[in-house]
């Protein structure tokens, strides 16, 4: 099965103190470090499996810069055996719609059976993956946390549903996933690992290349526009219990079941 | 002629015994030789492992752990009774060899045991032979009256191994018997008319034999005396041949390799075996993999030691993870590698290698890998064993082979990448690494340099990660730093240059990322130009002291403030509450690791009104709180916190304060007093807070 991961680098949350810019129409970027978005290092890691099992090759795309080979490198340390970066100067400014169009023609001048996306970049809004099925006029399921291959034609893929609930659902091939985080383990890379294919070469892709019209794209193209950026004012704090021990444990048994917490 | 013939004599079913003998000793060394070249195949195919240095050093060693059993009285009763087993042994060695060489020519005396020696001999290995055979009994009924608990096998290991063990406390016991009964039987001919006297040791075995056989109610005849020598003396070969074949095949076979097991062992315990021996850390990359994936991918020494297990169960005993329930249990490390050698390398049929060791069951593997993750490295397990085993370096080889298949909890993971991207397992910011001197009024008090171009100083005070980011931990930086300044140390810090020293990253396997540290690390300490290296946390500690390389002197805080004192720098103030009872737990990479125990405790005695006890297990014997750096984001599978046992150990020494110098150690046991429901019972305070807090100051001086 030749599967496609789209994957985007993004600040870090767990290793950044997030502060807006002195502009306030983005954060400041400084002193940010970035890795692989979460959920697309769970679909890299999903993509490994499925081909462990079934055979095929891994190639993990990304839109972006020279920066963001980075995280490509790390993913190719994981065993995927590509990776691509498509970048161009009139790609940068894009939407949601924009990324997915360029995605599109990438995978078009490739053949893919499965394409793979995290089910949102941490940065972003959850739209490339479902635009780039539409554009590709692909079956697309969101939300998957696990997924079975019956055949070199269609897949069983599981989804979860809002209250921890899951749906089982065939879906044909080619389609589009967007993963969740938590459908497996991803196995670690160091450095050593890294360093191991820093010397595999990483193609890249530009409009020209991929035929895509410099002015449907990037901060030209693009009808979604970011016009502010704030860190929201904190509510209404944490409830602070300080009864007894025992008054306590009622309490929290009582709060965890009024939100729906047992079953 | 004597009272009855020598074994060598004895003619029957044709065969003389000069011939049968002959025939046995060659079958039963090439026997033994062959098996033990097959067993020798592993450890051929096996890593390397440079062992060859330091000949008198090692030999010394071999006559204190070896022929001094030196560890052996660390269990009493045991103890006891190995060294007594072991004596029995040496001393019974020569005459087994003398025995043996009798059974081919009758006439042999072993040189040196010709004149008067002889006799002299004969009596000591007459006693020698009846103290085994009571060692004997005495473990047999251990083993099945009394059992002690550390012999049990948990069922997910398999069955007991009692019935092992007994069998060859019965072929010991049935090779003394022998060597007794045939030692009795000439003694006894004799005594008929006519012959002179042979004396055996009053009260030994041979002795109370010999008695019973002259006595006039068996009244034996001398041919009979003769059969029964010939016996005896038959019983005697078979036992000691079959004994040495079935050697290699057990826990016995340590009889074989202790000598060689101890004569290798490790000389530096405190430094972590190299991912490879004989590559330098610049050729690393070029190593294609890292750590133990397969049986073959240990050293030979390493090897040797699971031949040289001898199933004491001492490690396992004294290991916390063991004790708390965690899927490990260090007896069975080298168990489980020991059957799997034995398994994979017959003595008949093929060797078949290159299974993956961890992984479970339904792979093959032979470990899991909670098992290999849940050691906290604390070193419990080397400190008590007999044999000199090494633990820490299989399972830090382990780690490296699954860090090197990206085989790491996920736990981990996020720790690792921050280390990695910020430094510190937190991901917090560099720029804030030195926020904690920035407190008010410690500021005014207390003002720490950060060292830099224009900023020298004689004396780098390492904080390391959790020291400088955690909020409670920041007090002992503090105390630190104000007992540093006390003492009028020319100090400072290397701020957001200073990333975390990576003790635990490399015990959890990650080399490449813990030598990003350490180069870091040692280019930031070398541009601060200081002379010397004070932390207060016995993991940077232990990593600046054994895992770096070309950096100055370090010393732990308890070191200082013990040498400060005996200068007469610091002076305490009495205690104000005297009904406090103090204990101090030792942190394992200051004890165990680095023998720093009598600083602290010194350093303690020297305040006046403190009452200190100590807890059962203390000193070398020490129980970890639980483990520090990246042990604290592990989720172990286990019943119970290893700090809520010590705790409880400290509540039964009748302590109410733990008295500890180490951040990790205050995490844990500030927890753990929690956990225990101990809370307002008991308090933990690092040593540095407590020196602090009593340090008699020039202006308190005045009032």
């Amino acid at each position: 099965m030749e599967i496609l991961v789209c994957a985007r680098r993004v600040p870090d949350t767990s290793e950044n103190e997030i502060q807006l810019n002195s502009g306030g129409n983005d954060i400041e970027r400084d002193e940010l470090v970035y890795s692989i978005n979460e959920a697309d290092n769970y679909a890299v890691e999903e993509a490994l499996q499925i081909v462990a099992r079934v055979g095929g090759t891994v190639t993990v795309a990304t839109v972006g810069g020279e920066d963001d080979e980075e995280i490509l490198r790390r993913e190719m340390a994981m065993g995927a055996n590509h990776g691509v970066l498509i970048t161009d100067e009139a790609f940068s400014g894009s939407d949601g719609k924009g990324i997915a169009t360029i995605l599109k023609a990438f995978v078009q001048k490739g053949h893919y059976d499965l394409i793979l996306t995290g089910v949102q970049a941490e940065d972003s809004a959850a739209q490339v993956g479902g635009m780039l099925a539409a554009l590709l006029d692909y079956p697309f399921a969101s939300l998957v946390n696990s997924i079975e291959v019956l055949d070199s034609k269609k897949l069983k893929v599981s989804r979860e549903i809002e209250g921890g609930n899951k749906e089982m659902n065939e879906i044909d091939l080619p389609c589009v996933l967007s993963i969740q985080t938590g459908i497996n383990e991803p196995r670690y890379v160091g450095i050593r690992g890294i360093r191991q294919v820093a010397s595999v070469p990483i193609p890249t892709f530009g409009a020209s290349e991929l035929g895509v019209d410099p002015g449907a794209v990037g901060g030209a193209g693009a009808k979604v526009k970011r016009v502010d950026y704030f860190v929201p004012a904190l509510g209404k704090g944490a409830e602070i219990l300080r009864g007894s021990r025992e008054e306590n444990v009622d309490k929290v048994l009582e709060l965890v079941a009024a939100k729906g917490g047992f079953k | 002629m004597v009272g009855i013939e020598s074994a060598s004599q004895v003619t029957s079913w044709l065969v003389t015994g000069r011939i049968l003998f002959l025939m046995i000793h060659v079958l039963g060394i090439m026997c033994f030789a062959y098996i033990v070249a097959r067993r020798m195949v592993p450890l051929l195919r096996a890593e390397r492992d440079f062992r060859f240095d330091h000949p008198w050093l090692r030999s010394g060693r071999v006559l204190k752990f070896w022929l001094g059993q030196w560890k052996q009285p660390r269990y009493k009763l045991a103890g006891t009774l190995h060294i007594s087993i072991f004596a029995g042994f040496i001393v019974l060695a020569v005459r087994a060899f003398s025995v043996l060489i009798v059974g081919v020519s009758e006439n042999f005396v072993m040189p040196g045991l010709a004149g008067r020696a002889g006799p002299v001999y004969d009596i000591i290995t007459d006693y020698a032979a009846t103290i085994v055979l009571l060692c004997m009994v005495i473990a047999v009924i251990r083993r099945l009256v009394f059992r002690p608990a550390r012999y049990a096998v948990p069922a997910r290991y398999g069955k007991a191994h009692t019935a092992d063990a007994i069998f060859l406390l019965s072929l010991i016991a049935i090779l003394m018997v022998a060597d007794s009964l045939f030692a009795a039987a000439r003694a006894a001919a004799p005594s008929q008319p006519g012959q002179s006297i042979e004396t055996l040791a009053a009260f030994s075995l041979p002795w109370i034999l010999q008695k019973a056989l002259v006595s006039t109610s068996l009244s034996l005849s001398l041919p009979t005396l003769g059969r029964l020598y010939f016996g005896a003396y038959l019983v005697h070969e078979l036992t000691f041949y079959f004994l040495l074949c079935y050697r290699p095949f057990g826990i016995q076979f340590h009889v074989e390799t202790s000598l060689f097991n101890i004569y290798f062992a490790k000389l530096d315990r405190e430094i972590l075996k190299p991912v490879r021996w004989g590559v330098a850390d610049e050729h690393l990359d070029q190593v294609k993999s890292f750590g133990v994936k397969t049986f073959e991918d240990f050293t030979w020494k390493h090897m040797l030691d699971f031949y040289s297990c001898a199933d004491c169960g001492r490690c396992s005993d004294n290991c916390p993870a063991n004790a708390v329930g965690r899927p490990l249990s260090p007896r069975f490390i080298g168990i489980k590698a020991r059957d799997y050698a034995f398994q994979h390398y017959p003595v008949i049929g093929r060797a078949q290698n290159g299974a993956a060791l961890v992984g479970g069951k339904d792979s093959g593997g032979i470990y899991s890998e909670d098992e290999i993750w849940s050691c906290t490295t604390c070193g419990a397990c080397e400190a008590e064993c007999p044999l000199l085993v090494e633990y820490i370096d299989k399972i830090v080889d382990l780690r490296r082979g699954m860090v090197d298949d990206g085989n790491v909890p996920q736990s981990l993971q996020k720790p690792l990448k921050a280390l990695e991207s910020r430094g510190n397992p937190y991901g917090k910011m560099e720029k804030k690494k030195a926020d904690w001197t920035n407190a008010k009024d410690f500021q005014q008090v207390c003002p720490v340099k950060t060292l830099n171009d224009h900023n020298g100083a004689d004396t780098l005070y390492f904080v390391d990660s959790i020291t400088s980011y955690d909020d409670r931990m920041q007090s002992i930086g503090r105390a630190t730093a104000k007992i540093l300044s006390h003492v009028g140390e020319n100090f400072g810090i290397l701020g957001a240059a200073e990333k975390d020293s990576g003790h635990e990253v490399r015990r959890f396997g990650e080399e490449t990322l813990f030598m990003a540290l350490r180069d870091h690390n040692v280019d930031a300490i070398k541009a601060s130009g200081v002379r010397r290296i004070v932390t207060a946390d016995p993991h940077a500690y232990n990593a600046l002291k054994h895992d770096y390389k070309d950096v100055p002197p370090v010393e732990h805080i308890s070191q200082v403030i013990a040498s400060e004192l005996k200068a007469g720098k610091i002076k305490f103030n009495p205690l104000d509450d005297k009904n406090n009872v103090y204990t101090y737990h030792d942190p394992c990479y200051l004890g165990r690791h680095n023998q720093v125990y009598d600083d602290p405790r010194d350093v303690l005695d020297a305040i006046p009104g403190l009452k200190r006890v100590e807890m059962t297990r203390c000193r070398d014997r020490s129980f970890c709180c639980g483990g520090g750096g990246l042990m604290l984001f592990y989720e172990p599978k286990e019943d119970q916190r290893m700090g809520v046992k010590r705790v409880q150990m400290a509540a039964e020494a009748g302590a109410n304060v733990i008295v500890t110098a180490c951040p990790f150690c205050m995490v844990n046991i500030e927890d753990a007093i929690k956990v225990a429901g101990l809370e307002g019972k008991m308090t933990a305070i690092d040593l540095a807070e407590l020196v602090d807090q009593q340090i008699a100051r020039e202006s308190q001086k005045v009032a």
